[in-house]
């Protein structure tokens, strides 16, 4: 459905190499965005983003308003939390996260009046400081699903010159609808954003990215492309070929410029700022608006949830009441997925609270996640022609198994991003992921009994 | 919620390619089959007997070993079924079917199980349970049988046209007789056109990359062109006899025993059609394609220490940090 063909559109520098063709659907992708009802109540925890955890500024019994700052940190690798709903505070205390760890929690009951704080004004920016200022205050971080500040994603040290900044539409995650809802609905925001953002942090080009089966999506990023605002004409548009894994940061830089993001390093090291659609939308709606990442965007779609649909939802409501929202899950629901089907979170119960950085709730039935046999690896190669990061699965698998440490830091296994592409395309079934993941821990653990 | 304690955690990706091991196989079996109709109409019905025989004791034996080392029963991964008919396909229509039995037991218990069981053994097990027949039945594996004389009264026996191969020599089958497999051999090596068609079929279904196949013959035809002044009749006969095509397509591409990395295939490929012309040429043996596979086989753990791609990002910057660096780094964090 390759339909993207028009003049003046760049397209991909290189082939991502390796990656896997997953069935795409997209089944929400024509469903608008619609608003959940204000729950009953809301559970926000203190870590939704990669850093350190925020202290609670709210106790039990306080009363707060939409956008007021409940917890935050002194340390600079971390993004406040605010109330994503107005009423009392009725509890601070410790809760299990999906991933599993530990974080305090703030549970907010609803007065059900959804009142504004009065702190929540438009920010003042006109410089680049006062652009990191902001973007810390509005607890904004990656809305891609990694949920990395974007305040220290932006703020790039100047011995590390940026002369590219790539907004992400890719969206190779199977099922996922979010940001290409982002692109149809709020391109006005994503315009402001991508203008404000190019300016403020003077950066030479701008490249927007997205897949070549969102023909919707690349018409509305087109405009921005095509703006008046681009007055030298520095913010182009690119089509890259629908694979998985595309968006992955990495494979975003390689497929727009060609660099190659060394390991351990992050774009900013081959002068590239990569950003997901969504928040670059949020910080154009932000810096008009003033209102902090309060509530966040997800498509909720499986063989067991009722009524697929994209619904826009305050942070901190409960899974369950999403599902319901969507009708429900049918009798038959076997796993539920937070965020992508290649690299989300299987979920236990669906009474845990969403996080700023979910971007998806997936409910399968038992004929959709029937998994192969696990057999022993027959060295069909497979895994090493999936993997993106030229790594050999297979191998590591081996040595982790072995723990032979040695070969194991030879491998370069700390580059695995764990998209999955080895694990999905493995015809013996083999758990090739939670090798991975195994081979970093015996690596980590071995590194600190020097 | 009712729901909760009943839902399945597992690591992700949460869904998985339609592809499975068993596949595979199936589709390496499917892919044989042409061969082995057109080795029966050249053979005859005993075609079908020496490849049952061999596929049912590659199986039984399969299944008896992995149940005296107590190890979880695999033969419904179909891969003692490939391995039967291709140890069949490496041998002679008249052999004897004990002799069969035995090279299937060597194969299968000796070379595979042995060593682990599938995608452990170093050498390909077909090939060596031809050679262990080979060495101990010397007779019996040389004794070829003319194409087509089963239709006759009597069976009779010819010479292999590798064996009086020589530049512009005379008695030769023709050469459209030898694409179609009229000319005596091991009986799945004979029909060229059915192993092609079997091989395009694998291309096809991905099950192998084109890289051995095409290195190993390009390696080779080039090498017999020289050796043969340019004469290009002597090497269209020296692709098409012996088991040339049979081991380029379906032996040295073998999972197990070749390289996982592009770079790899190509080496090994290359290695496979240098011996193999070389064995030809200039050693007593008329065929070398068994032995140059099982010395590539044996090769490839070396040729995959030198191939193993770099992680993504390290080649131009192996200077500033080598995976090895950055991996104690990461570990200290």
């Amino acid at each position: 459905m390759s339909a993207i063909d028009v003049e003046g559109v760049l397209s991909a520098v290189k082939r991502v190499r390796g990656g896997v063709a997953v069935s795409h659907n997209k089944n929400t992708a024509e469903m608008k965005t619609v608003r959940i009802p204000s729950p009953e109540k809301v559970v926000l925890p203190m870590q939704q983003h990669i850093g350190a955890p925020c202290t609670p500024t709210v106790k039990v019994g306080d009363k707060v308003s939409v956008g007021q700052l409940i917890g935050d940190s002194d340390k600079y690798v971390s993004a406040p939390i605010h109330a994503s709903i107005s009423g009392k505070v009725i509890a601070v205390k410790e809760i299990k996260l999906p991933t599993g760890a530990v974080s305090q929690a703030v549970t907010i009951e609803s007065d059900g009046e959804m009142r504004l704080f009065e702190g929540v004004v438009p920010p003042k920016v006109e410089t680049k400081e006062e652009l990191f200022k902001a973007a810390r205050e509005s607890g904004l971080v990656g809305l891609g699903g990694a949920g990395f500040p974007t305040h220290v994603k932006i703020n790039v040290p100047p011995e590390k010159p940026i002369d590219t900044l790539i907004v992400n539409a890719a969206e190779c995650e199977p099922y996922i609808t979010v940001d290409y809802r982002e692109c149809i609905e709020n391109s006005a925001n994503i315009l402001d954003g991508v203008y404000k953002l190019k300016s403020l942090l003077d950066i030479k080009n701008v490249i927007i990215a997205v897949e070549d089966n969102k023909p919707a999506a690349f018409t509305a990023l087109k405009r921005i492309a095509d703006s008046e605002k681009d007055y030298d004409d520095s913010v182009k548009l690119m089509v890259l070929k629908s694979r998985y894994p595309q968006g992955a940061e990495k494979m975003m830089v390689l497929a727009t410029t060609g660099r190659k993001v060394p390991p351990g390093k992050l774009p900013a090291d081959v002068g590239c700022i990569v950003m997901n659609v969504g928040s670059v939308g949020y910080i154009g709606r932000y810096l008009r608006t003033g209102r902090p990442l309060i509530s966040r965007t997800l498509t909720v779609d499986g063989s067991a949830i009722m009524n697929p649909k994209n619904v826009r939802v305050p942070v901190g409501t409960s899974i369950g009441e999403i599902i319901n929202f969507c009708g429900g899950l049918m009798e038959k629901a076997e796993k539920i997925i937070l965020g992508g089907p290649m690299m989300g979170i299987a979920i236990i119960g669906t009474d845990q609270p969403i996080c700023k950085q979910n971007n998806a709730i997936l409910a399968f039935n038992k004929r959709d996640t029937e998994v192969k046999p696990e057999t022993d690896c027959i060295r069909c190669g497979y895994c090493s022609l999936a993997c993106p990061l030229s790594l050999m699965p297979t191998l590591i698998e081996r040595y982790t198994k072995a723990r032979d440490i040695d070969k194991l830091s030879e491998i370069g296994v700390d580059v695995c991003m764990e998209c999955g592409s080895c694990a999905y395309s493995c015809p013996s079934g083999r758990p090739l992921v939670q090798y991975m993941r195994l081979a970093k821990s015996v690596l980590r653990e071995a590194g600190a009994n020097k | 919620m009712s729901v909760e304690n009943k839902l399945t955690v597992s690591a992700s990706p949460h869904v998985l390619s339609r592809r499975t091991s068993q596949r595979i196989m199936l589709d390496v079996i499917i892919a044989l089959i042409p061969a082995l109709i057109a080795s029966t109409i050249i053979f005859g019905w005993r075609v079908l007997a020496v490849t049952v025989t061999a596929v049912a004791s590659c199986v039984l034996a399969e299944y008896l070993s992995r149940r005296a080392m107590k190890r979880k029963n695999t033969i419904g991964d179909l891969s003692a079924i490939v391995t039967g008919i291709l140890l069949a396909f490496n041998l002679p229509v008249s052999i004897p079917l004990w002799m069969v039995v035995i090279g299937s037991v060597v194969a299968i218990v000796v070379v595979k199980q042995m060593f682990g069981g599938i995608g452990q053994n170093f050498v390909n097990p077909a090939l060596i349970g031809r050679i262990v027949l080979l060495v101990s039945f010397s007779t019996a594996m040389t004794k070829w049988t003319s194409p087509l004389s089963w239709l006759g009264a009597d069976a009779q026996t010819t010479a292999t046209p590798l064996a009086i191969l020589e530049p512009n020599c005379e008695n030769l089958p023709s050469l459209t007789d030898m694409f179609l497999g009229i000319r005596g051999g091991s009986l799945g090596e004979v029909c060229a056109l059915a192993l092609i068609i079997g091989g395009i079929y694998l291309m096809a279904r991905r099950v192998i990359m084109p890289i051995i196949p095409f290195t190993y013959i390009g390696t080779f035809a080039v090498i017999i062109l020289i050796a043969g002044k340019g004469d290009f009749e002597y090497l269209a006969y020296h692709i098409l006899s012996g088991g040339l095509l049979l081991g380029a397509i379906f032996m040295a591409t073998d999972y197990t025993t070749s390289p996982i990395n592009i770079k790899g295939k190509i080496i090994f490929g290359i290695g496979c059609g240098l011996l193999t012309a070389l064995i030809r040429l200039f050693a007593s043996a008329p065929e070398g394609v068994s032995f140059s596979i099982i010395i590539m086989n044996i090769l490839v753990p070396h040729i995959e220490r030198l191939t193993t791609p770099k992680p993504f990002g390290t080649q131009k910057v192996k200077n500033e940090s080598t995976p090895s660096e950055v991996g104690k780094e990461a570990a200290k964090v």
